[in-house]
């Protein structure tokens, strides 16, 4: 057998990057072996670079060097950000993915002219679409939960047929394409008018569905990262792409199921305009409120205590006082657990994220499927800065815009309470008849103020 | 040309399925850092930068390539840096109080 070949060498180099990415996702399943899957992916992705840099293709390592430099200042600091920026952090990443393909993509198709034939002109049109549309819909997504952009929908009339229409003239023309690939002026407007679709994408999507669109970007640039392996022939590519393809997938499939949804739906619903109809019924009702000293008195004397947190947390900046609030209640002998909603917060697992890095154990938190029928047990559900992941009629009104959706059963603790503000209605501006109720309690004020208050008092209770 | 399509698609439905099976099983827990992950090991799109930047065909592709460079590498620092500091934060009851 002859000596392998250089390129041999480094196609083996790929083959051991990518298993040991797939190992890298398989150990993620637990978090006490997850550490060792990230390790995995380093050592893959190091492999990677440093294979690809003997490729003998490449005759200059100048502007690689200054582009990795480069790279490396701007992620660093992307690396760490704080936890609360985390949703916008990946938003931006998905961003750079894209913008990468995208960009790859392009300069292959101009190498290539004048010889690109119809299989390669149809993976690379493709190619740059997804790749473009992906980067400027990351880039909307980023602006809009950094709160650069305004988080509400952004609606107007007649606007899905006006995007569909541009997403339809970027695929006449990569088709133009494909049979005139020498046309080259037209490359330029098929991308200018994806990355016009891409901002279009996601204007019309509000804050709440954000875990939903992070995920479907997040699919959309594992896509493209693997067409981009088809362009190239680089089966590295094809396989990491479809990873993250799949894995932003599996993801948008658990958002949309978590709010009862369709990908359409999220879309192209514009969930900002059901609400004005939903909002008929507005008769006064009473609501029964409590101060922290009461509620803390309540707290103390439980045995059971499930704690669920939302996007109000988050904002709040919360999650520390919550972690005292924690500490003081198991100090107390209360049981006190988490329940998680999936789609609590603005991107998937947001809220295991903050309550981690508050010192709160993983074995706390509990998803809503396992938590669920812990509640006719608990003593008090607290409710911190959620609310549509709460609200029973999800399960018992038809006409509400989020009937079907599953829920916290928070409704069926021995009492519940929750902190808000005020008696406004939450993100999708729906009216919680939970607060009605005669076993709830409204803590009304700041999250984390009134966390520190129920805190002292307890404290001082002793 | 078109058998090289067909091999890539075979690998690309197979580690779909891979992908699948494999993500399926990540706790919900780890759903924050499994998007970082994935988006750093996405990154390998470097790979392919580094050549069209390197083999400079033309000053076009030479900063198109650069500028992928750039970005990709951004996320694969970015991405492993910040997976890590999260699944760091992940501690259990035993493990908390020393």
């Amino acid at each position: 057998m002859n000596p392998l070949t250089a390129q041999q060498l480094i196609d083996l180099a790929y083959i051991i990057a990518v298993a040991l990415f797939i190992l890298a996702l398989k150990w993620l399943s637990s978090p006490a072996s997850a550490k060792r899957g990230v390790l995995a992916g380093e050592i893959g992705a190091v492999l990677a670079v440093v294979a690809t840099l003997c490729n003998y293709e490449i005759i200059d390592y100048k502007w690689i060097i200054v582009a990795l430099v480069v790279g490396a200042v701007v992620g660093v600091p992307l690396g760490l950000v704080h936890m609360t920026a985390v949703p916008q952090r990946t938003a931006l990443s998905h961003a750079c993915g894209a913008l990468a393909a995208a960009m790859i993509g392009i300069a292959e198709y101009y190498v290539r002219l004048p010889h690109v034939n119809k299989f390669e002109m149809v993976e690379i049109s493709l190619e740059v679409i997804i790749g473009s549309l992906t980067f400027t819909g990351s880039l909307i997504a980023a602006g809009k939960l950094q709160e650069i952009l305004p988080g509400r929908p952004i609606t107007y009339k007649g606007q899905n047929f006006v995007s569909l229409s541009v997403l339809g003239a970027a695929v006449l023309l990569a088709l133009w394409l494909i049979f005139h690939p020498e046309h080259a002026r037209l490359f330029p407007v098929m991308v200018g008018v994806s990355l016009i679709f891409g901002v279009m994408l996601v204007t019309p999507i509000g804050g709440a569905d954000m875990p939903t669109v992070i995920s479907l970007l997040n699919a959309y640039a594992g896509l493209s990262a693997a067409l981009l392996g088809f362009v190239l022939n680089n089966k590295a590519l094809v396989v990491a792409g479809a990873l993250d393809g799949s894995s932003g997938f599996i993801l948008s499939v658990i958002m949309c199921k978590a709010m009862n949804r369709s990908f359409t739906n999220v879309m192209f619903g514009a969930f900002g305009q059901v609400q004005v109809s939903a909002g008929g019924q507005k008769e006064e009702r009473t609501v029964r409120s409590a101060s922290a000293e009461e509620a803390a008195a309540i707290l103390g004397n439980a045995n059971t205590v499930v704690i669920v947190p939302g996007y109000g947390m988050a904002v709040a900046q919360a999650q520390h006082k919550v972690r005292e609030l924690y500490d003081t209640l198991i100090k107390r002998g209360v049981d006190v657990k988490f329940g998680i909603h999936p789609v609590a917060g603005r991107m998937p697992g947001h809220m295991n994220v903050l309550l981690a890095e508050a010192d709160i154990p993983y074995d706390k938190l509990i998803d809503m499927d396992a938590i669920n029928p812990e509640f006719p047990q608990t003593d008090v559900a607290l409710v911190i800065g959620a609310n549509d992941v709460t609200n029973p009629a999800a399960k018992t009104d038809q006409g509400s815009p989020i009937y079907g959706m599953p829920i916290l059963e928070v409704d069926k603790a021995r009492t519940v309470m929750a902190i808000k503000r005020s008696m406004s209605p939450g993100f999708a501006g729906i009216d919680n008849p939970l607060y009605y109720f005669d076993r709830t309690l409204m803590l009304f004020g700041d999250a984390k103020a009134f966390v520190g208050d129920i805190v002292r008092e307890l404290a001082g209770g002793q | 040309m078109t058998s090289d399509l067909i091999n890539n698609l075979w690998v690309f439905v197979l580690a779909a399925f891979i992908g699948f099976e494999v993500i399926r099983r990540v706790s919900p827990l780890l759903h924050t850092p499994l998007m970082s992950l994935t988006n750093a090991l996405d990154a390998i799109v470097v790979v392919a930068a580094i050549i069209i930047c390197g083999r400079h065909k033309s000053t076009l592709s030479t900063v198109l390539g650069a500028v992928a460079v750039a970005a990709s590498f951004s996320n694969m620092v970015g991405g492993f840096l910040i997976t890590d500091r999260m699944l760091r934060m992940f501690k259990t009851t035993r493990t908390k109080k020393p």
